[in-house]
């Protein structure tokens, strides 16, 4: 997993164009997100070689996480060519199960 | 897997924690099975201080956490699935979920509640880009922002007052003239300075363009209507019991709740229930830890009766 910042959102999300860009949005202070972190990682081993997988610290980058209109945690959005392409907001992620379902469109 | 477990616990909250405590400690088998968070409503709570004992580290994940390690010190097994249906015409319970099947001598339902929605307009189309139900997953976002409280009940009072350690300022929203909270959480929510009240007031509808911007606001005593500003709104007005997967299996009342007798059991033989899944008037995580002491032990005798004669 790489981890984007406002340093470098840019150019790790937005102008990334190889291949889908995964961006698991969490925060210090959310335990679903922190429970879901194991299940995330072995999903990157799984789709990692289809979709490039990052993670937002949004404790640390909460402007940027409102600037990409993420207002909840946890938020998984799939971004193709810098375009958001699938969103998973708080409420329609009750397992890893949620996430893997979105990735497999891709 | 296919062996047949003494207790099998449906939900990891509070109340199903302390029955696979229970349960683990008098040498039964025993199988936690949650879908979503260990923990359950309590790991959305900031701080439990009404919690005998939890005077420090006392937040909602810490307690719940410690509560699944000492279960799990005592060989309760955990397992994350979701349950799609239920089979309990039999001595053998079965249990069907997404990932396998389970089947035990006993159940104990122990799948609590899920908020209820605000019922206004936009409300799920906005949940999770601004219409939340749980500050401490969302509270940090707020950071300096304006938020709204939607309720007037002891959580929407915790709440609202834990949110002050963030937002810039908070409004709470209530349909009545008074607030139903404890009245020291009412004493503090009205000495806050970042707190205000809307009183006699509902939500009628969320605004916003991909993120809430405002909400449309109606007083109910006088029909008028105003917009408030808010970058956030958490929405706490009362719970829904999660027994959808149980209907037509077993007894559930108006609501949707579980009448249960003073042992947790249900109307069926072998099935239990306990937590705020179950009827009763007080709905914390002292009185759900309590009833999954009581299931637990029910559920064992039940066993030692039917099974072990």
């Amino acid at each position: 997993m790489i981890e984007v910042n406002k340093d470098n959102f840019e150019a790790e999300v937005l102008n990334y164009t190889e291949k889908p860009v995964f961006v698991d949005y969490w925060g210090d202070k959310c335990e679903t997100c922190k429970q879901l972190m194991p299940d995330v990682h072995k999903l990157e081993e799984k789709y990692g070689d289809k979709i490039k997988f990052c993670s937002l610290n949004t404790s640390q980058n909460r402007r940027l996480a409102i600037a990409q209109k993420v207002l909840g945690l946890p938020t998984m959005i799939v971004y193709v060519n810098g375009e958001k392409a699938e969103v998973l907001t708080p409420d329609k992620i009750s397992s890893a199960a949620d996430i893997e379902e979105m990735l497999k469109k891709f | 897997m296919s062996s047949i477990y003494d207790i099998i616990i449906i939900g990891g909250g509070p109340a199903g924690l302390s029955a696979g405590l229970y349960g683990s400690r008098s040498k039964l088998s025993v199988l936690v099975i949650e879908k979503g968070k260990f923990g359950g409503q309590a790991t959305t709570t900031a701080e439990l201080e009404n919690y005998p004992g939890s005077i420090e580290n006392c937040t909602g994940p810490a307690l719940t956490e410690r509560m699944k390690k000492q279960a799990e010190e005592f060989g309760t097994e955990f397992i994350k699935d979701e349950v799609i249906s239920v089979d309990f015409s039999n001595d053998i319970k079965k249990v069907h979920c997404k990932n396998g099947e389970y089947s035990a001598k006993t159940i104990i339902i122990a799948t609590g509640a899920e908020p209820r929605l605000g019922g206004f307009e936009r409300e799920l189309e906005l949940r999770g880009r601004g219409v939340s139900y749980c500050a401490t997953c969302d509270a940090d976002f707020f950071e300096g922002l304006d938020v709204a409280v939607i309720g007037g009940g002891d959580s929407a009072i915790t709440e609202a007052l834990y949110l002050t350690k963030f937002a810039e300022s908070v409004t709470v929203i209530h349909r009545r003239d008074s607030l139903r909270a404890a009245k020291s959480l009412q004493e503090k929510a009205f000495n806050n300075p970042k707190i205000n009240f809307v009183w006699n007031s509902v939500v009628i509808a969320a605004n916003g363009d991909e993120i809430l911007e405002s909400l449309t606001v109606k007083n109910v005593a006088t029909g008028e209507i105003s917009e408030i500003s808010v970058n956030g709104v958490f929405v706490f007005v009362g719970l829904n019991p999660i027994t959808s997967a149980f209907k037509g299996h077993i007894n559930l009342s108006e609501g949707g709740y579980i009448p249960t007798d003073d042992n947790m059991k249900t109307n069926v033989e072998g099935v239990f229930a306990a937590g705020d899944v179950r009827v009763k008037s007080l709905r914390q995580v002292i009185t759900a830890a309590a009833d999954g002491a009581i299931a637990a032990v029910a559920a064992e005798e039940y066993i030692n009766e039917k099974f072990n004669k």
